[in-house]
């Protein structure tokens, strides 16, 4: 249970924010403040278990046909992954209220901040794979309303479409690749795929599988060569970069490599996917960052650089290297998350992030200054800091491995990488804040609020702690979460800042001076090649492809629909016939059809088929005449009601019987505003001929397939129904409890469609509406009309109270009611106190109800229960709960029936039209 | 026999109400969608087999009983078509009050 409230605090503090009053500004901050202080008590107090090797587990049985399940675990990985998620989103929002306090209204950005969260900590924390994709797009979509918060601008807009698009089809190659997976594994739980390892590794899959789910990885964490989303998404509110590009979102993908190493690591396909994607990806990073003239721009860079770093020591697959990216993973998270908040101050101080008109900041912002050089120099790797201890490891591991058999080639390219990153942190460090300013700024630059650079502080005391101290700060934490990377027999963590003099010493101490001759010299020495790739690569890639795939969705259609909307629809006729003569190619038809001879039973079906078809054809012949087809087509319902009759199916004859009626009266009013066309030519021959044919041919495979089915009966599931609806549902009257009951949730969604399209109509026909002026006075009519009403509704109430045991129920019976309520519309009577939507919203709004109700009685949604009732007068009533949704679908079909004849029989179009 | 008669005739309707799709005018169209809605109803209604006599209202006596699932589920398809006819309706209408009649392409008579 702990840890569904450690999953959930954020959920319901961001559903709490929404209910906020819009005025206020201090409450959001504060509010969205309590689940992350909440969250960290909560892992304060699971802490000494998690030490003590306790994984509490959480398993809540939820779509058991498709494995998937409510299922968290917090193992060591996790812990950390929740530590950094609530820690730095605390500071995030204590930094936050200061930065935007210039905004109206901030519910909008904790909220979507705070949904962030939770799909983050559910990543983190899920123990089933589907489960954990879940929340992986949650934070794609969290992320794109972060990223485009200010939506008025287009590099927003453009930026979050295109993280979303980019890290959208990672989630996609990602749920393929959990998919196989999970298949291979037999099971979607994360333990117990993670037992299956050599399962896994044996199946001929494994390579498609595992370039799949890297994908998917590699899209998160902005791997060259998919890394060009993130600085478009640079477009984000500074303490969104900081939370989501340094600490949390990006980390997701590297967190998937974390969480899966035990499974497909260490394999020689896996070396030679996620080494060079890692080597590429941290010497691309920190070449661009350096060329950056965006500060947040080098910052977004040097993160696809540190990134890399840490994919490419997960890609080495030692255990070892894996300890050093946990190790890396969380020094990055504490001195990027700082770097970040910093930028945002420079940005709100002095209103601009251009590196070219920055410089000697210093001097107004003394403060933010230092914590900003120290926090570089963590990035850079300065001895005391945390980001030398990583740095050293790294070497470390790269003097281990040996790629294509060549000692020397990973760390002569990981060294060049970490000096481009010294060369960058001292543009950071020594080009904002010392040195002069070369142009004026837009604002004169002064010292942040106190609170702004409180988050920074901690940050970078972090930073320092685990640099001079890391067996007393930092090494707990890594041990314990780097167990469940490596599992238990950990090897020997050894952090400590002197090791004597070696070669990741002397390493380390080149870097530096490499970076000072790069950043001193940069027009002499660096760059001669320019840009090592071109920066808008990506983004134009991307750009061209998305342009490319609405030109082909464009041409496709062009081609498919060119002309004219009857001819795409004779073409889609063919494409359907074709389909359907396919499989029957090749096939040898029966012979002899099974003509038996013709019996007495047979002679009411055969002048009832004639009658129809006499009917059809009628109303083919003479369709422009429309008067006339509208009564053949009448006669052809009326039939077709019989027809259920004799089928033994009262309940549709009934039905079909009413909405005959009703269609007819629609099609005759609707005829007052479409008389038959008069001018113009009739078609020609050769088109009706070639219509009638492919009709006859689309008729005859009709024909052939029904009579197919007919002589080979199939075994229905019917008789689940026929068995228990008495017992289950309490009512004899099997097709309306199938109706009401068994799949009532169908027929929920059948009367969602019936409101909307009665809402459609009186939005359509909305001329006119409510008036009766015109209508003819008919005083034998409305006479009538009085005395049949009353009746009428009677009928209507009768045919309600027996359906759910008799042929009858409330479709019919609103059928009726609408029959008997149009005529006093008919006779130009007043009568129009109904709202249509107001009875679609109450029925809808009872169906809704009556099915959650089932859910307080611990059933399944929709279900029913049933006893007896005795009423005055009727009698003993076998009464169901079904009969209230009935009474819903009754309320709907009556407001969206109504709202149909009377919007039709009012229907003015105006003058002049 | 009554097998063979029913396919023809739903065949057969579903032939008139194609024909009538594919003519020149919304009104054509919503008649052919209501033929070609009849056979379609009634093609899925068979779809549980045809008996007489043997109405799927259970009674103590009764063993044989005719499927209840299609006609619950054409039941609603009914309603519903009801729904689009009026809505095909209302289009045509508009359709006729903006353009003056309810042809459904405006530039096609040359290509015809």
């Amino acid at each position: 249970m702990p840890l569904l409230l450690l999953l959930s605090l954020p959920f319901v503090a961001a559903a709490l924010l929404t209910l906020l009053p819009l005025r206020g500004r201090v409450l959001p901050p504060w509010l969205a403040a309590g689940a992350p202080v909440l969250g960290l008590s909560l892992l304060w107090l699971m802490w000494p278990g998690l030490v003590a090797g306790e994984h509490p587990v959480l398993h809540l049985p939820w779509l058991s046909a498709a494995d998937i399940h409510l299922a968290l675990r917090l193992d060591g990985l996790a812990a950390l992954f929740v530590l950094l998620v609530y820690g730095i989103g605390l500071l995030v929002i204590v930094y936050g209220r200061y930065y935007l306090n210039h905004e109206r209204d901030t519910r909008r950005f904790f909220a979507s901040l705070l949904l962030f969260m939770g799909a983050m900590l559910g990543v983190a924390l899920a123990d089933n794979l589907l489960l954990l994709l879940s929340f992986w797009e949650l934070t794609s979509i969290s992320s794109f309303l972060l990223i485009g918060y200010w939506g008025e601008r287009s590099a927003s807009r453009q930026g979050a479409r295109m993280a979303l698009v980019v890290t959208g089809a990672g989630g996609l190659c990602l749920l393929a690749g959990f998919l196989l997976l999970g298949d291979i594994a037999g099971s979607f739980a994360v333990s117990d795929v993670i037992a299956a390892r050599e399962q896994v590794l044996a199946d001929p899959r494994y390579p498609l599988l595992l370039c799949l789910i890297l994908l998917g990885a590699f899209a998160k964490s902005a791997q060259f060569p998919l890394h060009f989303w993130l600085p478009k998404a640079m477009a984000a509110p500074t303490p969104v970069s900081a939370y989501l590009h340094s600490a949390t979102m990006v980390k997701a993908g590297v967190f998937l490599l974390a969480r899966l190493f035990p499974v497909l690591a260490g394999t020689d396909l896996w070396f030679s996917i996620v080494v060079p994607v890692g080597l590429a990806t941290l010497l691309v990073g920190a070449w661009q960052a350096n060329l950056q003239r965006d500060l947040k721009g080098l910052l977004a860079y040097s993160t696809i650089s540190h990134l890399g770093l840490i994919t490419l020591l997960f890609g080495i697959g030692t255990r070892e290297s894996a300890v050093a990216a946990v190790f890396h993973l969380i020094n990055h998270a504490t001195f990027k998350a700082g770097l970040f908040m910093t930028a945002g101050i420079v940005d709100h101080e002095t209103g601009t992030r251009d590196m070219g008109k920055l410089g000697g900041l210093a001097r107004y912002m003394p403060h933010t200054a230092l914590l900003g050089c120290v926090a570089a120099a963590a990035m850079a790797g300065v001895p005391l800091l945390n980001g030398f201890l990583s740095k050293e490891m790294f070497y470390g591991q790269t003097l281990q491995a040996a790629p294509l058999g060549v000692i020397w080639l990973l760390p002569v390219l990981a060294w060049l990488g970490t000096a481009l990153s010294v060369a960058y942190s001292l543009r950071f460090a020594h080009g904002v804040f010392f040195g002069s300013a070369t142009g004026p700024l837009p604002h004169t630059p002064h010292e942040a609020p106190r609170w702004m650079r409180v988050p920074i502080e901690l940050l970078v005391a972090l930073c320092l702690l685990v640099g001079m101290l890391p067996g007393w700060t930092v090494l707990e934490l890594l041990q314990v979460a780097s167990r469940s990377v490596v599992g238990d027999d950990l090897p020997a963590i050894d952090l400590a800042l002197w090791h004597g003099v070696n070669l990741p010493l002397l390493m380390s101490i080149a870097a530096m001076l490499l970076g000072l001759v790069l950043y001193r010299w940069p027009g002499k020495l660096a760059w001669p090649m320019g840009r090592l790739v071109p920066e808008e690569g990506g983004k134009r890639s991307f750009d061209a492809l998305l342009a490319g795939l609405l030109q082909l969705a464009h041409s496709v259609a062009g081609h498919w629909q060119r002309d004219t909307l009857r001819r795409g629809l004779l073409r889609w006729l063919l494409l359907c016939l074709l389909a359907g003569i396919w499989p029957w190619l090749g096939q040898i038809m029966p012979a002899a059809l099974p003509l038996a001879p013709l019996q007495r039973a047979d002679i009411p079906p055969l002048v009832g088929g004639g009658i129809m078809l006499l009917a059809a054809l009628v109303c083919v012949r003479w369709h422009r005449q429309r008067v006339l087809a509208v009564l053949a087509a009448g006669v052809v319902g009326l039939m077709t009601a019989l027809t259920f009759v004799l089928y033994s199916s009262p309940d549709l004859a009934l039905t079909q019987l009413v909405v005959e009626v009703v269609a007819t009266i629609l099609l005759l009013l609707a005829l007052r505003h479409l008389p038959t066309p008069h001018h113009g030519m009739r078609e020609s021959a050769a088109r009706r001929w070639r219509d009638a044919l492919l009709a006859l041919l689309a008729g005859g495979g009709i024909a052939a397939c029904l009579f197919a089915v007919l002589s080979n009966p199939v075994p229905s599931l019917s008789g689940y129904y026929l068995q228990h609806s008495v017992p289950l549902g309490g009512g004899s009257n099997v097709v309306n409890v199938i109706l009401v009951d068994f799949r009532g949730f169908d027929t929920f969604g059948e009367i969602t469609v019936l409101g909307l399209a009665g809402l459609l109509l009186i939005k359509l026909l909305q001329q006119g509406a409510g008036s009766s002026a015109d209508a003819p006075a008919a005083p034998m009519l409305r006479l009538g009309v009085r005395l049949l009403l009353p009746f009428g509704l009677l009928v209507a109430v009768y045919l309600f109270l027996r359906g759910h045991q008799q042929p009858g129920g409330g479709f019919v019976a609103g059928l009726v009611t609408v029959v008997f309520l149009v005529l006093p519309v008919l006779a130009g009577m007043r009568f129009s106190r109904l709202s249509p939507p107001r009875w679609m919203a109450f029925g809808l709004m009872l169906a809704l109800v009556t099915g959650t109700g089932a859910w307080y009685f611990d059933s399944e949604f929709l279900s029913s229960a049933h006893g007896h009732l005795h009423l005055p007068l009727v009698g003993e009533l076998e009464w169901a709960t079904a009969a209230l949704f009935d009474l819903a679908v009754y309320l709907l079909v009556v407001g969206a029936g109504w709202a149909l004849f009377t919007r039709l029989a009012q229907y003015r179009p105006e003058e002049g039209a | 026999m009554s097998a063979l008669l029913f396919s023809l005739i739903v065949g057969l309707l579903a032939a008139c109400g194609l024909y009538l799709v594919l003519r020149r005018h919304s009104f054509d169209l919503v008649l052919g969608m209501t033929l070609l809605s009849y056979a379609v109803n009634l093609f899925i209604f068979a779809m549980g087999g045809l008996k007489i006599g043997a109405t799927p209202i259970i009674h103590a006596a009764g063993s044989d009983y005719a499927d209840p699932l299609p006609p619950a589920l054409v039941l609603t398809a009914i309603v519903i078509g009801l729904a689009m006819t009026a809505l095909l309706l209302a289009l045509a209408i508009r359709q006729r009050q903006q353009q003056g009649d309810d042809r459904i392409d405006r530039d096609e008579d040359a290509s015809c």
